[in-house]
């Protein structure tokens, strides 16, 4: 399997991600120089159908730091880019704490857990 | 508002004919982008991305691209006109808060879409429910998730679980049908009970052609409503159409409920 590519939330028109813990994260990822997407608001995007997230969903392995896993298989699924739910990771940055989130997303092993639900095969 | 357009792409550019970034630099210009309502793409590959962002090395590293150097003063305005040049959405002008149906848990009981009122809620080609003008939702309103009795309309930035897509538990999915049945003994809904207690109040206002006392009765009632239905900010209460459009409103999304139910031929 590759390795996941990491997809960071921004949540910019809102305050439900901690605003330490969303910039502690961002901040990890600059300090260690990988590869990343940022996005302004993945709320937006959804609503607007970007077509970054139909690229994302179909590119393979990823983990996305934003919030609830059930909220982002959603708002990926409503922007008619469904993820693969054996290749998605999600980190919850309204509950986890920032270095454990930056540790799941710079780890290199994928541990999949968004809800599989009845339409997920 | 369409939300016909999308976010700029920007790639942080530090390949060939650009310098590397210190750690810091990087995340305040990541930090700086985002807030623009850009989408940033920090990596080898700029991919597709509208313009580079880098500290370029003796000018455009690739011609044909449009670059946008970091030391240049005006960054943040020089980022707004490739914006608006290449018609990328604008930051900050809609606060993206809307319903996102998870169909896991919806049985396409069109409660919902009988229950909006603006128009929200659509059905495909397939009579499925779908959210269709999310900008159309009234900002901090949770009202419609409130009727669901599945819990299976999200609202991401809501503050508590299960609507803001934590897990629904068994003792959620209670709740949320203890609601529904005290919103069905106080008249169906909580619009169909501002609309009887304003008709009521109508009615007297008719013999009585009392504007102010017409004006504290609907507060009143609003009022009540808003007690009685605390998620709703009294912002979108005070904001509700006049009784006539509300039963005009409520006729027509009960009517293309059961429309999206009835079997088809």
């Amino acid at each position: 399997m590759s390795t996941p590519r990491i997809l960071y939330c921004h949540c910019q028109y809102a305050q439900v991600l901690p605003k330490d813990v969303k910039e502690q994260v961002l901040q990890s990822l600059c300090d260690r120089g990988v590869e990343f997407e940022a996005v302004a608001d993945l709320c937006e995007l959804s609503a607007r159908r970007d077509p970054l997230l139909k690229a994302l969903a179909d590119g393979g392995p990823l983990k996305i730091a934003a919030c609830f896993p059930r909220a982002v298989k959603w708002l990926f699924a409503a922007a008619g880019a469904p993820l693969d739910a054996g290749q998605t990771e999600v980190c919850n940055l309204r509950v986890e704490a920032a270095t454990a989130a930056s540790e799941a997303l710079l780890n290199a092993a994928l541990s999949p857990n968004l809800p599989a639900g009845k339409n997920q095969s | 508002m369409a939300l016909t357009q999308t976010a700029l792409r920007v790639a942080l550019y530090e390949g060939p004919g650009a310098k590397s970034l210190s750690p810091g630099r990087r995340f305040e210009t990541v930090k700086q982008l985002l807030s623009q309502g850009c989408s940033v793409r920090s990596a080898a590959d700029p991919g597709d991305a509208s313009v580079w962002v880098g500290d370029f090395d003796g000018g455009p590293a690739t011609p044909g691209f449009q670059h946008v150097s970091l030391d240049q003063p005006d960054f943040a305005e020089a980022i707004d006109g490739v914006r608006i040049q290449e018609q990328a959405a604008p930051a900050g002008q809609w606060k993206p808060w809307f319903p996102v149906i998870d169909y896991d848990r919806c049985t396409n009981c069109m409660q919902c879409l009988s229950f909006c009122l603006f128009g929200v809620y659509g059905v495909d080609g397939d009579r499925k429910l779908q959210v269709q003008n999310q900008d159309n939702c009234k900002t901090n309103c949770p009202a419609c998730s409130r009727v669901c009795p599945e819990a299976a309309i999200l609202f991401p930035k809501y503050k508590a679980g299960p609507i803001n897509g934590d897990v629904v538990s068994d003792a959620d999915l209670q709740r949320e049908k203890m609601k529904v049945d005290i919103s069905a003994l106080l008249g169906g809904d909580v619009y169909s009970l501002l609309r009887e207690r304003t008709a009521k109040a109508q009615s007297r206002f008719s013999k009585e052609r009392d504007a102010d006392k017409a004006l504290a009765e609907r507060q009143k009632c609003l009022t009540k409503l808003a007690a009685l239905s605390a998620d709703i900010p009294p912002e979108v209460l005070a904001s509700l159409p006049s009784p006539e459009e509300i039963a005009r409103r409520a006729a027509e999304a009960a009517a293309r409920a059961r429309a999206a139910l009835e079997p088809s031929n």
